[in-house]
């Protein structure tokens, strides 16, 4: 019997994982820096029209495209002349477990299946617990979750609860963790107990399984307007939304489109604080995960990540809690679309960007989630303000995460914030020298890399290292 | 109250006790255990609140901890709805309606 204390099973780590995933990494660990990333893109072996047929058959995919034509309207009141692009949003809600996390899930579940595993376990408090627990249930595989719910007082933020309770109608296995990074050990315990898939986020199943997404926003987008989008604008977090996506826009043929990545502010908080844990309203989607994991991908459950968020991102902007929570009434008001927060992080983004854009341009928003209890902003800002959190109309740029909430007084309020992605890429190239061993430099191929994998030049590159 | 064979009841238990925490995270996290709860069908026979229980999750997975609930609701719900943000939906309703009363 192995030792099952937390030090040996951190220590089996990486055979652990490597089991759990029915994939080879090897060949991408053979240098400290440099991996071919469109080989471990291709470990999928299915083409583009196979991986949309498989999600087909579990209802996946295939979402409508909308055209938010009141809030565009708000939009050209608020623009100079001549300013104000239309915004398309499309409606991920639809898919069989209310959010995008499904096309994710349906390409690692047929994986898990195909190669034996006869149950799957992921660690996530987000949307994809839900999302593995449908696809398993659709398909008879067990399914494990593993999710960071309550602080040390045992309690929970709704949009959290509601995320375990939905794993739970899907028939999951749900472990509920108090605050702390240290639940991948609990969920290195399940997988070695179990032998079970390890359903993580960052494997190339779950990018490959978000390349639809782009191109059904080509597909649609042509047939609605002519031309694909000038702008997709993704929630970003740990960037696999944002990486499939933009592969799949580029598979489409949409190589001009900009790629933009929006997360909400949520600076000044620990996301490993047991006090900080309810005072965020945002579970994800947020700067917590979003910078961090732009900067530096290699900080998961994989031994390769295969989102890589920073090879695809043109721009990335910040929204205010408060301002999300506006777009979400602004929805549900002038599109009657009630819709959860994911969403709708990306949509108050697009209405400021749309305003600096050329009217004859278009932004697609390239998801919205499910809203149920638990989600809407009612439960999350009644529970805040039960917590001493002040919420009230102003200035979003007022607001302080964990103090106050600043729901903006009139639309032009909501404002472009730029992340500086030249020290995003900067630091990123910086730690990957960092790494190489005693005496070695990088070499041609590893700035190569590093320029792929920043989205910049070799100059750049060079010029960041010396 | 004791509680019978097959009632569907969440237990909690300790992962981590406080000194067993990795140091990588701030203090207040570190003084707290890591807890886990779950939920499952109770095995031990005849159990209370709060005493060491067994459970088979819906998996006939085994977990053991302690009886802290019996089926216990989620508990999450809509709340109240947010003054603020009514107020905001309807000066937005307000300024397309005004809006469209210029333009025709």
């Amino acid at each position: 019997m192995k030792p099952i204390d937390y030090q040996s099973v951190m220590a089996r780590r990486n055979e652990t994982m490597l089991s759990a995933l029915g994939l080879d990494y090897a060949p991408f660990l053979q240098h400290p820096v440099t991996f071919d990333y469109e080989a471990l893109m291709a470990q999928v072996s299915y083409s583009l029209d196979t991986v949309r047929e498989i999600q087909s058959r579990v209802g996946v995919g295939n979402t409508a495209l909308i055209e938010l034509r009141q809030i565009n309207r708000l939009v050209r009141l608020l623009a100079p002349k001549g300013k104000g692009a239309r915004i398309f949003v499309k409606d991920e809600a639809a898919n069989p477990s209310g959010s995008y996390k499904a096309r994710r899930a349906a390409l690692s579940m047929h994986h898990a299946k195909e190669a034996g595993f006869k149950g799957a376990v992921a660690a996530t408090s987000g949307n994809y617990g839900a999302a593995v627990a449908s696809q398993a249930a659709m398909r008879g595989l067990d399914c494990i979750v593993v999710q960071e719910v309550f602080d040390s007082l045992g309690i929970g933020q709704p949009e959290i609860l509601e995320k375990g309770r939905a794993c739970e109608i899907y028939g999951a296995e749900v472990l509920q963790l108090s605050v702390g990074p240290e639940l991948f050990y609990q969920f290195l315990r399940v997988l070695e107990e179990t032998g079970y898939f390890n359903a993580s986020l960052y494997t190339p199943y779950a990018i490959a399984g978000v390349e639809p997404l782009g191109v059904e926003i080509v597909e649609q987008m042509q047939a609605a307007t002519g031309a694909a989008p000038d702008v997709v604008i993704c929630t970003h977090a740990g960037g696999g939304n944002l990486t499939g996506t933009a592969r799949g826009l580029q598979k489409a043929g949409a190589s001009d489109c900009k790629v933009v990545a929006a997360s909400v502010d949520l600076s000044g908080l620990h996301m490993a604080s047991d006090t900080d844990f309810n005072r965020k309203h945002f579970t994800t989607g947020h700067t917590g995960f979003g910078i961090p994991f732009a900067g530096w991908p290699d900080r998961t459950d994989v031994p390769r990540n295969a989102a890589r968020a920073l090879r695809y991102m043109d721009r990335y902007l910040l929204v205010k809690q408060g301002e999300v929570f506006y777009v979400t009434e602004a929805l549900a008001r002038l599109e009657g679309l009630e819709r959860g927060p994911a969403g709708n992080v990306a949509l108050a983004a697009a209405i400021a960007l749309a305003q600096e854009m050329d009217a004859d341009q278009t932004i697609v928003v390239q998801e919205t989630e499910y809203a149920g209890a638990g989600k809407q902003p009612s439960a999350q800002l009644s529970f805040a303000r039960a917590r001493g959190i002040e919420i009230r109309r102003g200035d979003p740029d007022d607001e302080t995460p964990g103090a106050a909430v600043v729901i903006p007084d009139h639309p032009s309020r909501i404002k472009l914030r730029d992340v500086d992605l030249l020290h995003v890429r900067k630091s990123l190239i910086r730690k990957a020298a960092g790494l190489m061993p005693q005496g070695r430099k990088l070499e041609a191929e590893d700035i190569k890399f590093l320029a792929a994998e920043t989205r910049s030049t070799l100059e750049f590159v060079e010029a960041c290292v010396t | 109250m004791t509680f019978q064979t097959g009632d569907w009841v969440r237990i909690h238990s300790v992962i981590l006790t406080p000194d067993e925490r990795t140091s990588a995270i701030p203090k207040e996290t570190r003084g707290v255990p890591l807890e886990m709860r779950v939920k499952g069908w109770l095995v031990t026979a005849g159990a209370s609140i709060g005493d060491a229980v067994e459970i088979r999750t819906t998996l006939g997975r085994s977990y053991h901890g302690t009886l802290e609930a019996v089926n216990p609701p989620y508990g999450h719900d809509f709340a109240a709805a947010i003054p603020e943000l009514l107020r905001a939906g309807e000066e937005l309703r307000a300024m397309l309606a005004e809006a469209e009363g210029e333009t025709t």
